[in-house]
């Protein structure tokens, strides 16, 4: 009985004719065996001799029908080809789709115990997060207890100096705690240590693997060596392993928190306003994320009692480091990709089914006979398996290839503030998803057709050449779900096109035609006064305006949708703001011609001039819609308001800018003049932004030449960021155009295979109904008729498919409204335009068929029976 | 080409009588003295190839007292040309072998 148990390891062909007989053989030995011993030793040897010859006969079959399939691909090269081209795509589309979701949002960060560190901001219930004051970050960190370890750091960029070109640095000032909480240990040197961390230490550096690699050679020598950052000499200590990023991708270096520059007087500072600090913390294992929120707002709440004015209603929040960066709208638009590539795939799969079993159909008749000569069904099932699995496999091939060549079109989708690599490396979990891709997608499109066909086989059904009708109707179901799946595609890549152009649509507030930017991140001993600094703006806004072809240039602390932030609280007749979240505005310090330069309206009053200096009386050009919110219906000229701690008058009045990018309304703006800055105040203010308006041409042309007047001005500063400042603006649709790219390769895909599917399917049964066309032809029927014949049960179908992706596609609409920009997820345009083109595809499939059908000679038809 | 050494043992079982499956497993266990003991799976996996590649037939002779379910296997004139061809085979590299002094006997 168990013997018998363990020969179903075998196929059933081989058990069929040999089970008999091998039990008797065993039946035999056992009457041999002596002893308990001998019955044991026979049971073992037997156990590992079915194993060895069970798979050798498996084998045995394997090579058999793959032998038999060479000799068949032989014969139809074209059929392989076109089957594992879609199955390469199908599978392509959906690895890379895949590799890219996983590597976002499934994967957790390349941190040891990544999901127990979180982000610990000051919170204002109703309004938003903003960073912590370091007098916050000290108490909270003496009294919290859900935390191993808490740590702070805050990031800015600064020059570094006397290494070849002068370069601007992103950095990361973290606390000591910081990086040995991430536990990523460097591959040179060591992190910082609570020494290195201290008011008045020697300061140190350590670099990220890429700047080492870029700047150093990846020499190790570079450890000790002093490099001059923002004229402040720091020890390179450690470098960080390549693919480390934090807090965000790019990072060329780290610095201790309390030894650089501007923080080193700042951490210390009992001020509870001057908010520039991130909190991170490590969860003690066994802490949830809801209990360390809870203790640090009771935390939060007492030390809003101690400090009940600076901090009115700011509380405490904690939040997962990975969701915490990835935004909904990132999220939402790689889980539509990964529902596209899925799309893909299913049309994939039930064109190959279709293909398929078009192609068993064919061959009944040769199956039939293999039958009649004694091949069992579960062999030929096997066989046709086997085919299927094969083709798969090369497809998946095919496949992976594609999905490694295709991800660096997804690089776009992967937020830059994760602290990740761009791309995501092809490692096992995307190999094995690929691989089982793969096998799902040769079972979906083998199983079918291999058990529709060898179901009722039998030579006399082989030799006629009518038409089953439920096979029929099966193939017409999957070209119904081809068509719905290309429906939901196309009108999903609609309604974000149409999406995408609306955001286009939206005014900036500013003309980003002919404007050439450039950053000259002004810092430094010698510029932290302010008048030194001017002296310099203006020694270059003048060498630039005489340039020829130069219509203006102006200098801002930094440009809109570069830089988002910047808020301070207004107040108007000294009186305190019952809701400051609602009187908060955004600050910019400009020079002359900065509204000339960009196109934005001068409606009412003055520009900022030269002779706006810290002598003279504090003015401000505000935005339309401050001087609507604070003096509706009057003249809001020469009037006071109290603003970054200082009362300011208005002088002008221009319209709004969207500074926070196209598809986000903005605080309203406050712009003061770059001369009036007091000394060593608003650091991270400091224009840093040169705009340059050109006549006519192209304005990168004028790089060169810009460059050259502030190398001439300051030999030691970096030039950053030159580009035109229409690619910002377009930046602000980088992520979304990627998405279409690929959405929109999906759906053509998707197009083209349905349009394949429904051609394949009418060419299929116009050869398996010539014999009846040529009867009906004989007998009177019009090419009219035979036409409506083929090409009215393609119209059905298309139909039913459209009806059925319709609606899919007005769900797909209502998950993705986020993305749509105010788009109704009904918009007659897409839809109408989907429909459409799905309907064109459904001539375009059934035009050769039909052709076909309608040249059928009736005499040739009837003679071929 | 050389033989699989069960299928040689599975020729030389039945080149002079039919035999059914658990004759060939005993007449290769006595001739080879007790060496070489086929088991059941080596052996159908082997007169499963066997008879694809027409050196056994099936056969329906069998003695009369025999089990009706028992299946009998006899040679074809290929399956002996097949052996003929391994013998020979073997005895080219038997020669070899004394010729380098590995074998006793003479080359």
């Amino acid at each position: 009985m168990m013997y018998r148990a363990l020969l179903r390891l075998y196929p059933k062909s081989f058990r069929g004719e040999y089970e008999g007989e091998m039990c008797a053989v065993f039946v035999q030995r056992k009457r041999d065996a002596s002893g308990p011993f001998g019955m044991i030793a026979l049971w073992i040897e037997t156990f590992f001799d079915v194993l060895f010859n069970a798979a050798r006969v498996h084998l045995d079959i394997l090579v058999q029908d793959l032998r038999y399939f060479g000799r068949t691909l032989r014969q139809s090269p074209g059929y392989a080809l076109t089957v594992v081209g879609i199955a390469g795509l199908g599978i392509g589309a959906t690895t890379a789709a895949y590799s890219i979701t996983d590597h976002v949002l499934l994967r957790p960060l390349p941190f040891p115990d990544a999901d127990r560190l979180v982000t610990v901001m000051e919170w204002e219930p109703h309004y938003s997060r903003t960073e912590l004051s370091p007098a916050n970050y000290r108490d909270w960190k003496a009294q919290v207890k859900s935390f191993e370890s808490f740590g702070a750091y805050t990031s800015l960029s600064a020059n570094l100096a006397g290494e070849g070109e002068p370069e601007r640095l992103a950095y990361s000032a973290v606390t000591a705690e910081v990086l040995p909480m991430i536990g990523v240990k460097p591959v040179l040197g060591r992190w910082f240590s609570q020494e290195d961390d201290r008011q008045g230490a020697a300061g140190t550096v350590i670099l990220s693997y890429s700047l080492w690699q870029a700047k150093f050679g990846g020499s190790a020598s570079v450890l000790g060596r002093k490099l001059l950052l923002d004229d402040s000499p720091c020890t390179v200590i450690g470098v960080m392993p390549a693919g480390f990023a934090f807090p965000k991708r790019q990072t060329d270096i780290w610095l201790p928190m309390r030894a650089f520059g501007q923080f080193g007087g700042a951490f210390d500072d009992p001020d509870r306003t001057n908010t520039f600090l991130v909190g991170i913390g490590k969860l003690r294992s066994g802490v949830t994320l809801e209990q360390a929120n809870a203790e640090l707002r009771l935390i939060a709440a007492q030390t809003e009692r101690q400090y009940p004015k600076e901090l009115k209603n700011v509380s405490a929040g904690a939040f997962n480091l990975h969701d915490d960066a990835i935004s909904g709208q990132s999220k939402t638009m790689l889980m539509a990709l990964l529902g596209a590539s899925l799309c893909v795939l299913l049309i994939a799969c039930t064109n190959l089914a279709n293909l398929l079993l078009a192609r068993a159909m064919a061959r009944r008749k040769e199956l039939a006979v293999r039958r009649a000569l004694g091949a069992g069904r579960e062999r030929l099932v096997r066989q046709l398996l086997t085919e299927s699995l094969l083709l798969a496999f090369l497809g998946g091939a095919l496949g992976m290839l594609i999905a490694v060549t295709a991800t660096p079109l997804f690089a776009a989708l992967v937020p830059t503030n994760l602290p990740i690599v761009a791309l995501p490396s092809a490692d096992w979990r995307v190999l094995s998803f690929g691989a089982l891709a793969t096998i799902l997608t040769g079972l979906a499109f083998g199983v079918l057709p291999a058990l529709k066909v060898t179901g009722g086989a039998d030579l006399r059904e082989g030799s006629r050449s009518g038409v089953g009708g439920r096979k029929e109707r099966l193939r017409g179901a999957l070209v119904v779900a081809e068509i719905a799946a290309s429906v939901v595609l196309l009108v999903t890549a609609g309604l974000l096109i149409r999406a995408m152009s609306r955001i286009q649509g939206i005014d900036p507030g500013f003309r980003a035609d002919h404007v050439l930017t450039l950053r000259t991140p002004v810092t430094g001993s010698r510029y932290e006064k302010t008048v030194p600094r001017v002296a310099f703006y203006k020694r270059v806004l003048s060498e630039v305006r005489a340039l020829p072809g130069v219509e203006s240039a102006a200098y801002i602390s930094q440009l809109p949708m570069v830089w988002r932030g910047g808020i301070f609280t207004v107040t108007v007749n000294r009186q305190q703001p019952v809701d400051p979240s609602s009187q908060r505005a955004l600050m910019r310090f400009v020079s002359p011609d900065f509204f000339r330069t960009l196109s934005i309206p001068l409606h009412l009053g003055r520009d900022v001039a030269d002779t706006d200096v810290m002598t003279s009386p504090l003015v401000a050009v505000v935005s339309q819609s401050f001087a609507r919110q604070y003096w509706p219906g009057e003249n809001p000229l020469g009037k006071p308001f109290n603003f970054a701690f200082e009362d300011r008058m208005v002088i002008g009045v221009v319209g709004d800018v969207r500074v926070r990018g196209l598809e986000r309304s903005s605080e309203p703006q406050v712009y003061l003049p770059y001369a009036q800055i007091k000394d060593g105040w608003f650091a991270g203010y400091i224009p840093q932004d040169l705009a340059i308006r050109t006549a006519q041409g192209d304005p990168v042309q004028l790089a060169p030449a810009a460059r050259r007047i502030v190398a001439e001005a300051e030999p030691q500063l970096p030039v950053t960021n030159v580009r035109p400042l229409s690619e910002i603006v377009a930046g602000e649709t980088a992520s979304r155009r990627a998405q279409l790219v690929v959405l929109g390769g999906f759906a053509a895909i998707a197009f083209l295979l349905a349009a394949i599917g429904i051609h394949g399917l009418l060419a299929y049964a116009v050869s398996q109904r010539t014999q009846e066309i040529g009867v009906r032809i004989a007998l009177g029927a019009t090419r009219g008729n035979i036409l409506q014949l083929i090409v009215g049960d393609a119209f059905v179908l298309a139909i039913i498919g459209i009806l059925a992706g319709t609606a899919v596609a007005y769900g797909a609409g209502l998950e993705l409204q986020s993305l749509l920009a105010g788009l109704s997820p009904k918009d007659f345009d897409a839809f109408s335009a989907g429909i459409l083109l799905s309907l064109l595809m459904t001539i375009a499939g059934s035009f050769l068929p039909a052709m076909r059908a309608v040249r059928v000679d009736p005499a040739t038809a009837l003679r071929a029976e | 080409m050389q033989l699989p050494e069960a299928t040689f043992h599975i020729l030389m079982a039945v080149a002079d009588e039919d035999r059914h499956g658990y004759g060939i497993i005993q007449d290769v266990l006595t001739s080879t003295g007790g060496k070489l003991k086929l088991s059941a799976g080596t052996l159908y996996r082997s007169i499963q190839r066997m008879l694809e590649q027409g050196l056994l037939v099936e056969t329906r002779d069998r003695p009369e007292d025999d089990d009706e379910r028992r299946r009998y296997y006899r040679i074809t004139p290929s399956g002996r040309e097949v052996a003929k061809a391994e013998a020979l085979r073997l005895q080219q590299l038997v020669r070899l072998a004394r010729k380098s002094g590995f074998a006793s006997g003479r080359a």
